[in-house]
Parts: structure tokens; C-alpha cells; sequence
């Protein structure tokens, strides 16, 4: 693990209107690691993805202060292109969002934005980004079949996929799993601890043991606020604080 | 006390929406079947194929039948780009403000404004401000007018019943605003969008008022879109009033409901094709 810090967020707060949803976060999260923040529904945990690749700039009476940092650059400084920024930061949605199209334009569609026409490199990265999602051998013979034909499971590799083909650097899982059942789980988890190799990863996992499997480091958000983070082994084995015991030893949450 | 127990207030329900959509349905098929059963034996090549003789007494109806084309043809050319792009203005590209309000209100009150109205306003504005004269032109302009309103909520409808993740998912995926309307908006809509549009193909083909007023009612063959013209539903119209034929007007509308059918049944076809391929 590199010790470099892809992301630093620093004093991040973050308003719905008036209604304060992150309150004053500090988080840095390292190249090529898994990054699980976790916490009870409302904790902030999706907001503060939405606002990593800007994807809050869409929502009415959004507004953040502080500063988040990829690579050392300030992601809302005005040379930043926010379509770049989305391209290298993806983010996977809690349901698997396949568009009304086949299995590949699914896959080009990111690629296609970014104005690659010619079909053989096209190909090439459907390929190549399914076979990192290991949904290849299930999809490859029907890859112009329309993707919403395909499980749950599959329609969230298939999202996997998609982010995978635009080559990024971060990759933003908002609860891939919640609506998954337990197989399509383990697969998910499996091709996540290989794709680290490549990708900085941020997952906010449906519930505690997910994070206890995959991620090297964890966050603990409470009603918008960080609580504890570190290593996973630290804080799961470890919690400095009794909010953070109380919540992964279940007794609220 | 209750008079009737849940059983049977669930059984009188029943009964009572069975009826009303018997007497929908059947009132739908006996005014189409009565249409077409006085109508149909009329209809023929010759029918078809050749120019009205003596006021449409005899002969064919082929430059009405042209007429109604070209007149909905210009309708549906002009009004679509305009319904569908203000439909994208007030859906995708402003928030709900003060102007988008007044936009649509003006848009359902155009809606609700009876033909005539529009026949006036586009005999005053198109036939003789503008010198256009009674011609195809005037009355596909007057009729995109008109149908402006219905492009415009069909479209509005079918764009905001997109999800908002399929948004989402484009934006993420690095599109632009542009890009995502396109890729992600367009294709879902696009079933709704057509709906729209034939609801307005089916208005302009079944005009009368206001078509008198803005593209005449000559019985000449339209050879531009400067010619004035009589459509169909116009022929129907003076042939009926007039006493003209009976047999002939049975016959023209046996006609244009057939055109109607055709429509919805293709543009339906097309539809599914292109759902299919997506589902």
C-alpha cells in the first residue's frame, strides 16, 4: 500500500438549505486501498461521495465548505472540468442504474462520451472492463442483448463495468451490495480486492461485516460527523470510542 | 349500522365499472362500425386515385387526401422541434421559477382554446398579415400552433418520467448536460414524445374550423405549399352541410378514420421496435 494521499478532505461541511448534513470532516484516503466509511442511514456517508465527484453540483439548495483535495488539486477550483473530474472519480449507485440499452452500449456509453468512435478499440475496452467485473463469461455471447434482462447481481458488475471502462482512478461504491444477495456479494467483494491493484476505492458498505472483510481502512460517520477511522484491524479490534464500539458490536444502528 | 356489508359494497363497484366501460366501448365501436359500414362499400381505387367531379358529387377525393397530408406534414414539422424543445427548456434546463410557471400555464390555456380561435388567429396572423394567403402553408402553420400545447405536456410528461438516475448514471459516467439529454434522456422519452406527436397528427387530421379559415377550401390538387387546399375532415364537412353526397362524405371519413389507424398502428409498431430493443 502506497502512503501517498489521493484524496484529503479537509473541514468539509455540507448544507441542504439550512439543514447542516456533514459537519466539519477530516478524511485522507491513500492510493490503491479500500476505503470503507461507514455509519447508520443519514450519517452524511452518500453525501460526502455525491460531493468527492461533484455530482452534488445537481442537487437544489446544495452548498459545501472546506476544501476536497485528488492528487493535491482542489476538485471545485475553477480550472477544474467537472465532466473530467466525474470521468476520473466513478461512482456505483446503490441499485444497479443499467440504462434501456444493450449489454455493450451500457459499457461504451462512458467511452462514447469521451468521444471514442472507433468500434475495435470499443470493443476492446467492453471487453477488458468486463472481464475485470468477472461478468465476461456470463455476458459474452449475448453482449447486444438488452442489459436489463440481466440479474441484480449482474446488473451491478455490469455498473461495475461501465465505471471500469473509463479507466478512472477512484472509484465511489455507494452500498453496491444492499440490494444483492449473498453470491453476487462474495463476487463483488472478490473482484474489488483485485481491482485495488489499480483503483483507489471508497465503499460505503451496507453493513459493518462488509467492511470488516475488504477494507484496509475504515471511517465511522455519526449524524454527519466523523467519529473514528483508521485501520480496519484498529478501530474493529480496537474503538476508541464507545459510539464506535456500540455500533459495530450492534447495539445500535 | 351499515346497510351493505364490504362484500357487497366490492360487488356493486364491480358491477357499476363494468357498465360504464361497456357503454364506453361499445358507443366507440357502433359510431366506427355506423362510420365505416355506410362508408366502406363507397371506398375504391377510383375513389382514391382520382379528382373530384361536380363539387366531389363524383369522381375521387386524391387531392384531399393530399392536402390532409401536406397540411399535417408542415403541423408536425414545425410543431415538434418547437413542443419537444420547450419541453426540454421547462424540464431539463431551468428550475421551476416564476417563468417556466407562466410558460406552462400559457401552454395548458392554449390547450384549452377552442380551434376556431386559432383558425381566426391564423387567418389574421399567417393568411393575411404575414400574405400568405388560404394555403397549405397558413393552415399547417395555424395548425402547429395549435398543437403546440399537447407536444409540449406529452413531452414534458415522458421527460420527467425518466428516472433521475438514469441522469445521474450519465452525468457520473462524465457526460455533459448536452450528452446526457441525448444519451441517457431521449431514448427513454422518446416513447412518450411520440404518443405526443400523434395525438397532434390525430388533431390536425380531423380539423375543420380553423383549417377553413387558414388553407381555404379549394377542391384543386396542391401543387406547392402556396396553394391553397381543402383537407379531408373540410371535405367531409362541405359535403355533409351541403348536401352534396352523403355516400361521398361516409366514404372520406371511412377514410380518415382508416388514415388514423394506420397512423397509431405504425407509429405503435415503431415504438415497441424501439423499446424492444432497450428491454
Amino acid at each position: 500500500m502506497s502512503q501517498q494521499a489521493k484524496i484529503e478532505i479537509k473541514n468539509l461541511n455540507f448544507f441542504y438549505n439550512d439543514h447542516q448534513v456533514i459537519k466539519d470532516v477530516n478524511m485522507e484516503v491513500r492510493a490503491n486501498e479500500i476505503y470503507a466509511l461507514f455509519g447508520p442511514a443519514n450519517s452524511g456517508t452518500t453525501t460526502l461521495f455525491r460531493a468527492l465527484n461533484r455530482l452534488s453540483d445537481l442537487d437544489v439548495g446544495a452548498r459545501m465548505e472546506g476544501k476536497i483535495l485528488i492528487d493535491g488539486k482542489d476538485i471545485r477550483s475553477n480550472d477544474v472540468n467537472v465532466t473530467e473530474l466525474r470521468r476520473r472519480v466513478g461512482m456505483i449507485f446503490e441499485e444497479p442504474v443499467t440504462l434501456p440499452m444493450s449489454i455493450f452500449d451500457n459499457i461504451a456509453y462512458g467511452p462514447r462520451l469521451s468521444g471514442i468512435k472507433d468500434k475495435d478499440i470499443l470493443a476492446q475496452k467492453v471487453e477488458n472492463a468486463l472481464r475485470l467485473s468477472v461478468l465476461w463469461d456470463e455476458v459474452k455471447d449475448r453482449l447486444h442483448s438488452p442489459a436489463l434482462r440481466l440479474s441484480g447481481g449482474q446488473q451491478q458488475r455490469l455498473c461495475i463495468a461501465r465505471i471500469l471502462a473509463l479507466e478512472p482512478e477512484v472509484i465511489l461504491m455507494d452500498r453496491p451490495c444492499a440490494a444483492l444477495d449473498p453470491i453476487s456479494t462474495y463476487k463483488i467483494e472478490e473482484s474489488l480486492v483485485q481491482l485495488k491493484e489499480r483503483y483507489t476505492i471508497l465503499i460505503i458498505p451496507h453493513n459493518v461485516q462488509q467492511a470488516g472483510r475488504i477494507a484496509d481502512r475504515v471511517g465511522f460517520m455519526l449524524m454527519g460527523e466523523m467519529v473514528e477511522q483508521g485501520l480496519t484491524k484498529d478501530v474493529f479490534t480496537n474503538p476508541k470510542d464507545q459510539r464506535t464500539n456500540d455500533y459495530i458490536t450492534g447495539r445500535f444502528g | 349500522m351499515k346497510l351493505i356489508n364490504a362484500k357487497q359494497s366490492q360487488m356493486i363497484a364491480k358491477t357499476i365499472i363494468w357498465i360504464t366501460s361497456i357503454i364506453v366501448v361499445s358507443l366507440l365501436f357502433v359510431i366506427i362500425g355506423y362510420i365505416l359500414f355506410k362508408g366502406l362499400p363507397t371506398l375504391s381505387w377510383q375513389f382514391l386515385t382520382e379528382s373530384p367531379k361536380s363539387m366531389g358529387r363524383e369522381g375521387g377525393i386524391l387531392p384531399t387526401i393530399i392536402s390532409t397530408l401536406m397540411v399535417t406534414a408542415v403541423a408536425i414539422l414545425v410543431a415538434t422541434p418547437f413542443g419537444v424543445g420547450t419541453a426540454f427548456y421547462l424540464t431539463e434546463f431551468t428550475r421551476e421559477t416564476k417563468v417556466t410557471r407562466i410558460i406552462r400555464f400559457s401552454a395548458e390555456s392554449l390547450a384549452a382554446i377552442p380551434s376556431i380561435v386559432y383558425g381566426l388567429f391564423g387567418f389574421i396572423f399567417f393568411v393575411i398579415y404575414l400574405k400568405l394567403g388560404w394555403s397549405v402553408l397558413s393552415g399547417g402553420l395555424t395548425m402547429a400552433v395549435m398543437i403546440l400545447p399537447t407536444i409540449i405536456r406529452t413531452s414534458e410528461e415522458a421527460i420527467l418520467s425518466v428516472p433521475v438516475k438514469y441522469r445521474e448514471v450519465s452525468y457520473s459516467l462524465g457526460g455533459t448536460k448536452w450528452q446526457t439529454i441525448v444519451g441517457a434522456v431521449l431514448p427513454s422519452a422518446f416513447p412518450g414524445i411520440t404518443t405526443g406527436i400523434i395525438l397532434g397528427i390525430g388533431r390536425c387530421v380531423a380539423e375543420t374550423a380553423a383549417v377553413i379559415l387558414t388553407a381555404g377550401s379549394a377542391l384543386r390538387m396542391p401543387d406547392s405549399l402556396f396553394s391553397p387546399a381543402r383537407t379531408m375532415a373540410v371535405h367531409f364537412y362541405i359535403l355533409a352541410r351541403e348536401g352534396i353526397s352523403m355516400e361521398r362524405a361516409y366514404g372520406t371519413a371511412s377514410l380518415l378514420i382508416l388514415i388514423i389507424l394506420v397512423i397509431n398502428v405504425g407509429a405503435n409498431m415503431l415504438v415497441n421496435k424501439f423499446v424492444a430493443k432497450s428491454r
